[in-house]
């Protein structure tokens, strides 16, 4: 069956290769970024190798309305993949503007689209899978991400909120925990190869987990791990740590 | 994607241009195709084949970038018919080291147009391009092989051939006296929808195998010597019998045999290998592929595939290798004693008028590319003119003192 799937923060590379699976498949889906200019490849790109369906639509996390958006959507998905993501300066205790776009654009603003959504699939009685791509960096906070953590932290537990509260709606939520993304966010950053993944590994993962209707995933399982052993040191050593 | 055998795409900074892979835009009536330049060819024909339409001129590996098949001027089987892969380009959008974002074609920025085809990525980078592609009926093509038994059949077949679009020559650069420089002569044209078997025919466009076999290990240096390609060479020559034959293959082993096993270089061992292409003009190929052979075998040097084509006539062009002749590409596994005898294959080249591809390059001299390029004083004073400070160089514009 021909599903519409919603992406949002398309010019993400984990949307882009999520975006390729799945049209693959054959479904129409649904792009929203910033600016429509920066979404055009995107959308050339998909329709030409797959000749799906594809289409875009702007939406900035930080200005954007989220109920504007649903209304502009052709209908309403079946899937949803939020990737929007925003890593920013890791200390930025002294600026407040960065520390509002951290919190918006990874928190603030995925909770009032997921909650939007919700409501309007609940109203219409539609089942739909809803993808939250979170992190690993929510799972502790560390001093070298802790804004970008704890923003994560809280839409993990957004999460898993929401999967508890969509199960008696037909909702399914899954919250995705990749470690590192060789991606355009990570662009210049040096990452450890064995602990990194590609786009292209996320994307399936999700894609799995989407069809075997899974809660939680790490993408490589070795962060299950890492960040198992991470949550259970002892403070009293963790705060002395440079992580 | 890195898969130059030289210098030419290294260097202490790279622009890795494998995030601009979207396809933008294809016009179905003219086979127009437009793509950001890091869109390889496998993902063309992964898209295309299936919609009957191939590329236009394909190097014998697809694991190369649109924009790297721009800047190295990429030619195949067809040269003497289609010409090398510049010729398709309509135009490209160039970001230049003034910062700007220029469209490149024949009728605008027509210099710059011409210094980048083949220009090494020295005038800056490709950001996407629209080249013609050619229709096909099928994926499939319709093969002639013809045992050459020396140089004079080989030579003689490939120019007798030249009505075929596709042409190469496999050679025994090890068999000598009557058997000096025998070969297996291949010719494929596009098959028709009607020439394949009832089985090809069930899907005509096919596409290639996308699972490659892995290359385990890194074999010892010494895997290939003398002994072992004499050996093998015998064998892969007499497996065909003499005189001709005809059948109808897929793309993809008649275009791309080495693609099946990722990681084949291993083969040479940790060392690795490089590959020394030349061309020589036609007037006297004879007697320059014969040296060249002959210096092989005086100097006791093996080359595991020799591949011997025929260009067709192209414009002088900066750095655009091709010109009318013959082009005989050798493979060397890298050895202490390699450097200088191809020092002195290098004189039997530039004696005969003849000159080396510079993507294949790892070791010719700055001297010997101004004495056999033409254009190529040219190409750095306008170059320089462009962009003084050097932004985009590689190793081997250092090394070949394009840039200082």
């Amino acid at each position: 069956m021909k599903k519409n799937i919603l992406l949002v923060g398309a010019n993400s590379d984990v949307a882009q290769a999520i975006a390729k699976l799945r049209a693959e498949n054959g479904h129409a889906l649904w792009l929203t970024g910033r600016s429509l200019e920066a979404l055009q490849p995107i959308v050339a790109d998909l329709k030409l190798r797959y000749e799906v369906e594809v289409s875009a639509f702007v939406y900035d996390a930080e200005t954007s309305n989220p109920e504007a958006l649903i209304l502009a959507l052709p209908g309403l998905p079946d899937e949803v993949h939020l990737a929007m993501g925003y890593l920013g300066n890791p200390i930025c205790i002294e600026d407040a503007a960065e520390t509002t776009r951290i919190m918006t654009v990874n928190f603030t603003a995925a909770v009032l689209l997921m909650n939007a959504l919700v409501r309007s699939l609940i109203q219409e009685k539609r089942n739909a899978v809803l993808v939250g791509i979170s992190s690993v960096a929510g799972d502790r906070g560390r001093k070298s991400n802790f804004l970008y953590g704890a923003a994560k932290a809280g839409f993990s537990t957004y999460l898993d909120g929401l999967r508890n509260f969509g199960y008696a709606h037909g909702i399914h939520v899954v919250t995705v925990k990749p470690g590192f993304i060789r991606s355009k966010m990570t662009a210049g950053l040096p990452l450890p190869g064995p602990l990194t993944a590609t786009p292209q590994q996320v994307a399936k993962a999700i894609v799995k987990a989407v069809r075997k209707r899974k809660g939680r995933v790490y993408v490589l399982p070795i962060w299950e791990l890492i960040m198992l052993i991470v949550r259970n040191i002892p403070d009293f050593v963790f705060k002395k740590m440079n992580l | 994607m890195g898969r130059c055998y030289g210098d030419s795409a290294l260097s202490a900074h790279i622009v890795d241009a494998r995030s601009l892979n979207h396809f933008l835009d294809f016009d179905s009536s003219s086979g127009l195709l437009t793509v950001e330049s890091g869109v390889t060819f496998d993902e063309i024909l992964q898209v295309f084949v299936p919609r009957g339409w191939f590329l236009p001129v394909t190097p014998g590996t697809r694991f190369v970038t649109a924009g790297g098949a721009l800047a190295s001027d990429v030619h195949g089987k067809n040269h003497h018919v289609d010409g090398s892969f510049s010729d398709h380009v309509l135009w490209f959008d160039l970001f230049t080291a003034s910062g700007q974002k220029l469209r490149c074609s024949r009728t605008e920025n027509a210099d710059l147009f011409h210094l980048s085809l083949g220009g090494m990525g020295l005038t800056g980078i490709v950001l996407a391009l629209a080249f013609y592609m050619k229709p096909i009926e099928t994926a499939y093509i319709r093969q002639h092989t013809v045992r050459c038994e020396n140089l004079d059949e080989t030579m003689a077949g490939l120019e007798s051939y030249g009505n075929w679009t596709n042409s190469v020559a496999w050679l025994d650069c090890m068999a000598g006296g009557k058997a000096f420089g025998r070969s297996i002569l291949m010719l494929g044209e596009s098959a028709k929808l009607q020439e394949l078997s009832p089985k090809q025919a069930l899907n005509p466009l096919k596409i290639h195998s996308t699972k490659g076999i892995p290359f385990p290990i890194d074999m010892p240096s010494f895997t290939l010597n003398r002994f072992t390609v004499q050996a093998f060479n015998r064998v892969y020559f007499n497996k065909h019998p003499k005189g001709s034959q005809d059948s109808v293959v897929h793309y993809e082993p008649f275009y791309y045999p080495l693609d099946k096993v990722l990681g084949w270089n291993r083969i040479y061992g940790k060392r690795g290998f490089t590959q020394y292409q030349l061309v020589v003009p036609h007037q006297d190929a004879r007697k320059g592929l014969q040296d060249v052979l002959e210096l092989l075998a005086k100097r006791r040097m093996s080359s595991f595939l020799t591949v011997l084509k025929i260009f067709g006539e192209q414009p002088e062009n900066y750095l655009r290798f091709p010109k009318a002749g013959f082009t005989l590409t050798l493979d060397f596994g890298i050895a202490d004693s390699l450097w200088p005898f191809l020092n002195e294959l290098d004189q039997v080249v530039e004696k005969y008028g003849g000159r080396l591809y510079l993507t294949k390059d790892v070791r010719m001299s700055a001297d010997f590319l101004r004495r056999t390029y033409p254009m190529a004083q040219e190409f750095i004073d306008k170059l320089k003119e462009m962009d003084p400070v050097g932004t985009f160089r590689s190793l081997q514009s250092e090394r070949l003192s394009i840039h200082a």
